[in-house]
């Protein structure tokens, strides 16, 4: 068990948080928009299968990366705009609505695929997926350089999020107005904030974040896409914005918390420690598991989550 | 002139069915939509799909054969959601079903049928309500989301299984991971030879009567509806709700695992691994997710769960005629179970509330 403690872990288990963190950042950061205004969305793990898929395919057949990012959050986008079609015009329950953009999610980018890509049988196609990225001049660092400052540009993108949701959170009247509606729709109503059209506009941000994230799994963790690739990553957003306090920078502590988690199961596994690869796979479920039930006295939920808001009906 | 929407505070049975049934109509047109962008006529699609399910006695075999499952499942999920227990967890639940079922059935070796057979049924019985038990009671203490727990528990048990057949319990003779196979004495004998039906479709009713049962004419039936109405007013009028929710829960998970037991003696012998799909094993084969689309398809009731459950069945048993007539891709009824229950919350709101237009 030495081996643990070496340099040459450390770089790699460092490097490995932060792209494993980046995909949850990202998702956990479009969730907390989309609860914030008081809607739950539990699309999000569908949301992000088919940015994967769309994304993927995109960049397949245009041959650029960025394509598939922008098609990743268009698609992102229709996904998050059904949720509120069906959550916030027709006012269905959040629960279902949401699992119903998780299922339609899964299984259409599967079929997608199978349609376009893959057929049953073929061998799968691949992209070039994005390179890792040296920062000039801080690369050099010890530990930090290879790790922090040598990642594909979507860690970096995913990072430099959290201080501008932040802003936008704390400082800007559409973040102000965002809180209110999940607190007091009602009230917000009053005051002339159009509640309807503010959730709209979190659901659409939350689809497009979770389409990119989806993308990163599809063109920069691998090089292919895979029915079902994210692995329940999605749910785990729907945990971690719980356990951040719909906070963006404790989003971002929670993102790397479960990124070192799932880390160092692919490290251990990388470094041959002996032990049942397939019980290291169970921990971070496990851990998300764990830290909701620690936190879930303390939580506070936005006070008008999961009700629909229907102007005409007092 | 814009539009009102009303409250229809008692929509008639006639409502009820009508509004969803012409939404699922909409599910089958979007389909069609998918079926041509594979280049198929959208009739010949579908002329294929419920051919391949319907139209002779070994398709009808086959359909009853899923249909089996799919019935255990929808109806788990059905109960567990009708006192708004948020239960996504029928996969997992079905892998533990089957793992314990497994130990007997090929540790067991030369007992009777008569024995091992409702060993087998119990033992499962008991581990899936075990492990729903888990999420329900940090639901009851402590508060905490039950879809995500629920959820993120089938992937602890999906790698929990991989372990298994990959490691201790894999069989060295087989090709892929695997267990080894139980023994002929806790294989689900058929109803008629020569077709995959077997006494698991005579299980699968019995616990769909018993649904229909325990909700029309028990005491906890109707505390279990109450708690799902409104678990502030069930409280108050003295129903203890984190006891409802908990035998709820169990019992959920109890016939989710008898889905799984179903599985493994009357499909595949063997305990599987990892499904090809994220999410789910190769033994379930996402039948315990199929089940959330069944059990809201079919109104939460002791009706509309079995017709679901039926239609379902045609959708994925048809899918694979359709792909080997058609090569329209199989995971069509991946991508349907998706747009069926989009387009039902449709149907549901038009159950609920009718839009009229007013002149201002």
């Amino acid at each position: 068990m030495m081996e643990i403690l070496t340099y040459s872990f450390l770089v790699t288990f460092l490097g490995m948080t932060f792209r494993m963190a980046t995909p949850v950042l990202l998702g956990t950061l479009g969730e907390a928009f989309a609860e914030r205004s008081g809607v739950l969305n539990l699309g999000i793990e569908g949301t992000m299968l088919m940015g994967a898929s769309v994304g993927f395919m995109a960049a397949y057949f245009i041959g650029n990366l960025w394509v598939g990012i922008a098609a990743a959050a268009l698609i992102g986008m229709v996904m998050g705009l059904i949720m509120a079609l069906l959550s916030v015009t027709i006012g269905a329950q959040q629960h279902v609505a949401g699992l119903g953009i998780s299922f339609l999610g899964t299984g259409l980018s599967f079929f997608l695929y199978r349609l376009f890509v893959a057929p049953e049988g073929g061998v799968p196609p691949t992209i070039v997926p994005f390179r890792p990225i040296q920062i000039p001049g801080l690369s050099g660092i010890p530990l930090l350089g290879p790790t922090i400052f040598t990642q594909p540009v979507l860690v970096y993108l995913a990072l430099a999020l959290v201080p501008v949701i932040g802003f936008i959170f704390y400082r800007t009247t559409f973040g102000l107005n965002v809180t209110s509606v999940g607190h007091n729709p009602k009230a917000a109503d009053t005051a002339g904030i159009d509640v309807y059209r503010t959730r709209f506009l979190c659901l659409l941000i939350a689809g497009a974040l979770a389409g990119v994230s989806g993308a990163w799994f599809s063109m920069a963790q691998s090089s292919q896409f895979l029915p079902g690739m994210t692995m329940g990553r999605g749910w785990v957003c729907i945990a971690l914005v719980i356990f951040a306090n719909w906070n963006p920078y404790r989003i971002l502590g929670g993102a790397l918390l479960f990124g070192g988690i799932d880390a160092l199961q692919t490290t251990f596994s990388a470094l041959g420690v002996q032990f049942p690869y397939r019980i290291l796979q169970m921990f971070p479920y496990v851990f998300t598991i764990i830290i909701l039930v620690a936190i879930a006295r303390r939580v506070t939920y936005p006070a008008a989550l999961l009700q629909p808001y229907r102007r005409e009906e007092e | 002139m814009r539009l009102r929407i009303e409250k229809r505070p008692y929509p008639s049975l006639r409502t009820r069915i009508l509004w969803p049934v012409l939404f699922v109509l909409l599910a089958l047109a979007i389909g069609a939509i998918l079926i041509a962008s594979a280049g198929v006529s959208p009739l010949t699609g579908y002329y294929e799909l419920f051919y391949g399910a319907l139209g002779d006695a070994r398709a009808i075999s086959e359909t009853l054969w899923r249909f089996t499952p799919l019935l255990l499942t929808g109806t788990s999920v059905g109960l567990a959601f009708k006192c708004k227990f948020w239960n996504i967890g029928a996969e997992g639940q079905m892998l533990a079903g089957a793992t314990i079922a497994t130990f007997f059935g090929v540790s067991f070796v030369g007992t009777s049928s008569w024995l091992l057979i409702p060993l087998v049924i119990v033992s499962g019985f008991l581990a899936g309500a075990l492990w729903a038990a888990i999420p329900a009671l940090l639901k009851a203490k402590f508060g905490v989301d039950d879809v995500v727990t629920t959820l993120l528990g089938n992937w602890v048990i999906l790698y929990f299984v991989a372990y298994l057949v990959e490691g201790p319990w894999r069989d060295p003779t087989s090709l892929w991971p695997e267990s080894g196979a139980i023994c002929e004495s806790a294989v689900f004998p058929r109803l008629v030879p020569g077709y995959r039906v077997h006494i698991g479709f005579l299980i699968a009713l019995l616990f769909s009567v018993l649904f229909f049962v325990i909700l029309r004419r028990t005491v906890w039936g109707s505390e279990v509806k109450a708690v799902g109405a409104n678990p502030e007013a069930a409280r108050f009028m003295g129903i203890k709700v984190a006891r409802v929710l908990l035998t709820a829960a169990i019992l959920s998970g109890g016939i989710a695992g008898i889905a799984g037991v179903n599985e493994l003696c009357g499909t595949h012998f063997h305990m599987k691994g990892l499904g090809f799909f994220g999410g789910t094993g190769e033994l379930s084969w996402g039948y315990g997710y199929a089940g959330v689309i069944i059990a809201m398809l079919g109104g939460l009731s002791a009706i509309g769960i079995p017709v679901a459950a039926f239609f379902m069945a045609i959708i994925i048993q048809g899918s694979r005629a359709m792909y080997r007539a058609t090569g329209v891709p199989s995971p069509f009824y991946y991508a349907m179970q998706g747009i069926i229950l989009v387009c039902l919350l449709g149907g549901i709101f038009f159950t609920h509330y009718r839009v009229r237009r007013v002149k201002q």
